[in-house]
């Protein structure tokens, strides 16, 4: 579904953290340039 | 040996809107558009009053409980209490001279300058504080002449203090070449040392002792107190313990991003049992980086600015005596390295695991205290309500348990969870500051136990990608239900 994409990827705390949106979009072909989770309080 | 107590609890708030300016990011804005910004800040700035009366600060100090906001009309700001007190059961909510005072009487290296016209005014307050009536009123002395805080503001590095829109004086830097001893970060150390004296001074007289009466102190403030060469070195809690008269008292700085008020909580409650000290303080100060980190969804909404409050915590853990809530040592719940850092992981470590081990339901535990941030200040920065949030999975987990059927999810948030009510301060809001209500509950009857979670975010350091958190069980002491 994202093969040849590539992603950039900000995961929240309070919602789902950047390393399981990564893990997800990699399985859909995306290529993951930028991983982080930020705490927005 | 039984487990330990928490025989005393304090909370505090201390309004800053002149220090709103500089928390991190009105301070990065203002960089960007100075004039715009600065003036869209100082026309959403509120009065003491207005701060006193707001219902969530109220319920911070102990005048309202948690639940009573279900009953006032949102949004609150537009709602205030009244009467209402500046004093609560937990603590005190103080004004911004008196916190201008504070500063100055934690200072031991010269960093605050009082101008002459100010002096007077922030003496007399700290004077006519039953705290500071025994401290040195004199460290303000006469004050300094106005050149003179143009010239350190000009040429050496130094802020411009605010109170009322008016400079009342500055804080300087310590070193020309050390990022770490800079007026910024002095500023946010010495806010963070005078808010939690606070804390710890209120803590004092609720349990009846003077400050000799402590053995360990333990600081949960996330402050990184240090120079060039150990940044984040520590040494807060003695700071605090030195303004307190904590003469009897060691202590250190326990460091774990929002779960340090936790982690501080379960190694006094570890080092009460093991003999090893009597009477622990665990205290955290307020903090200057979070000040008006919202303000732009508020200002753009109308909003008065509602992040212009310090907060300060403190707890006194001893041994058991008889009559206090007990610290559960048993039902500890911890978030593993090989955890993962889903949302159902997390929470499975923390609630699920701990209930598993002392034969515990979802639904056997009255209240749960989560991240307790008050929402009416982060839905309209954009961030969400993040105790609902947070009591929406745990009532989930009692679903998959089969405990409760999916359609009671809503019926379940609202009797174990609560509406959050705390500053947006970090670690301040992280589940603590419904210990005292839980004790006073727990005494009166109306509570039986209650879970404290609270959840760190380790990947903000970039050294790892891990979360953290913590949750201990607080329950009614064995020896009031003969």
């Amino acid at each position: 579904m994202f093969k040849g994409k590539k992603a950039i990827i900000f995961g929240d705390r309070d919602g789902v953290p950047g390393p399981a949106i990564a893990a997800c979009m990699k399985a859909a072909g995306a290529e993951i340039v930028l991983t982080a989770t930020e705490c927005f309080v | 040996m039984p487990d330990p107590v928490i025989a005393a609890f304090s909370c505090i708030l201390a309004h800053a809107p002149g220090f709103v300016r500089y928390g991190s990011k009105p301070s990065r804005e203002i960089a960007d558009r100075p004039a715009l910004v600065l003036s869209a800040i100082e026309g959403h700035l509120r009065g003491f009053e207005e701060v006193v009366a707001y219902p969530p600060n109220q319920v911070f100090i102990g005048n309202l409980k948690p639940d009573d906001l279900h009953g006032i009309g949102q949004p609150w700001y537009d709602h205030p209490v009244f009467p209402a007190p500046r004093r609560g059961p937990y603590g005190e909510i103080y004004p911004e001279e008196l916190l201008l005072g504070m500063i100055k009487l934690a200072d031991d290296f010269g960093l605050v300058e009082i101008e002459k016209d100010s002096a007077p005014v922030l003496q007399g307050l700290l004077e006519s504080h039953p705290f500071w009536r025994g401290a040195d009123p004199g460290r303000i002395g006469q004050g300094v002449d106005p050149g003179r805080v143009d010239g350190l503001i000009e040429h050496s590095g130094s802020l411009p203090l605010f109170h009322g829109g008016r400079r009342v004086g500055c804080v300087n830097r310590h070193h020309d070449r050390d990022d770490n001893l800079k007026a910024h970060v002095l500023m946010e150390n010495l806010l963070a040392k005078a808010s939690g004296a606070l804390a710890l001074k209120n803590l004092l007289r609720s349990a009846d002792i003077g400050g000799d009466g402590l053995d360990l102190l333990l600081n949960c403030s996330e402050e990184a107190v240090g120079d060039r060469y150990n940044r984040g070195g520590g040494g807060l809690a003695k700071a605090i313990g030195e303004m307190c008269g904590c003469v009897a008292s060691t202590g250190c700085d326990v460091k774990a991003f929002c779960t340090g008020p936790l982690y501080a909580l379960l190694f006094a409650s570890g080092l009460v049992k093991a003999g090893l000290y009597e009477r622990v303080a665990v205290v955290g100060g307020g903090s200057l980086a979070k000040l008006g980190m919202k303000f732009q969804g508020h200002v753009a909404r109308g909003m008065p600015i509602l992040e212009d409050v310090l907060g300060g915590i403190a707890f006194l853990v001893t041994g058991d005596d008889g009559q206090s809530p007990v610290v559960r040592l048993d039902a500890v719940g911890k978030h593993d390295i090989g955890s993962g850092s889903s949302q159902q992981n997390i929470l499975e470590s923390l609630v699920l695991k701990p209930l598993d081990r002392v034969g515990l339901k979802v639904t056997d535990i009255d209240k749960y205290a989560v991240e307790l941030q008050n929402p009416e200040v982060t839905v309209s920065g954009g961030s969400g309500n993040v105790p609902l949030a947070n009591y929406r999975m745990i009532g989930a987990l009692a679903v998959l348990r089969k405990e409760i059927a999916r359609q009671e999810i809503d019926r379940f948030v609202r009797e174990h969870g609560m509406p959050g009510f705390a500053p947006t301060q970090g670690h301040i809001p992280a589940a603590v500051p419904f210990l005292g209500h839980a004790m006073d509950g727990i005494r009166r009857g109306e509570l039986n136990n209650a879970m404290f979670i609270a959840r760190g975010s380790l990947f903000l350091g970039r050294m790892t990608q891990l979360s953290d958190g913590l949750s201990f069980l607080l329950e009614r002491n064995p020896g009031r239900r003969k």
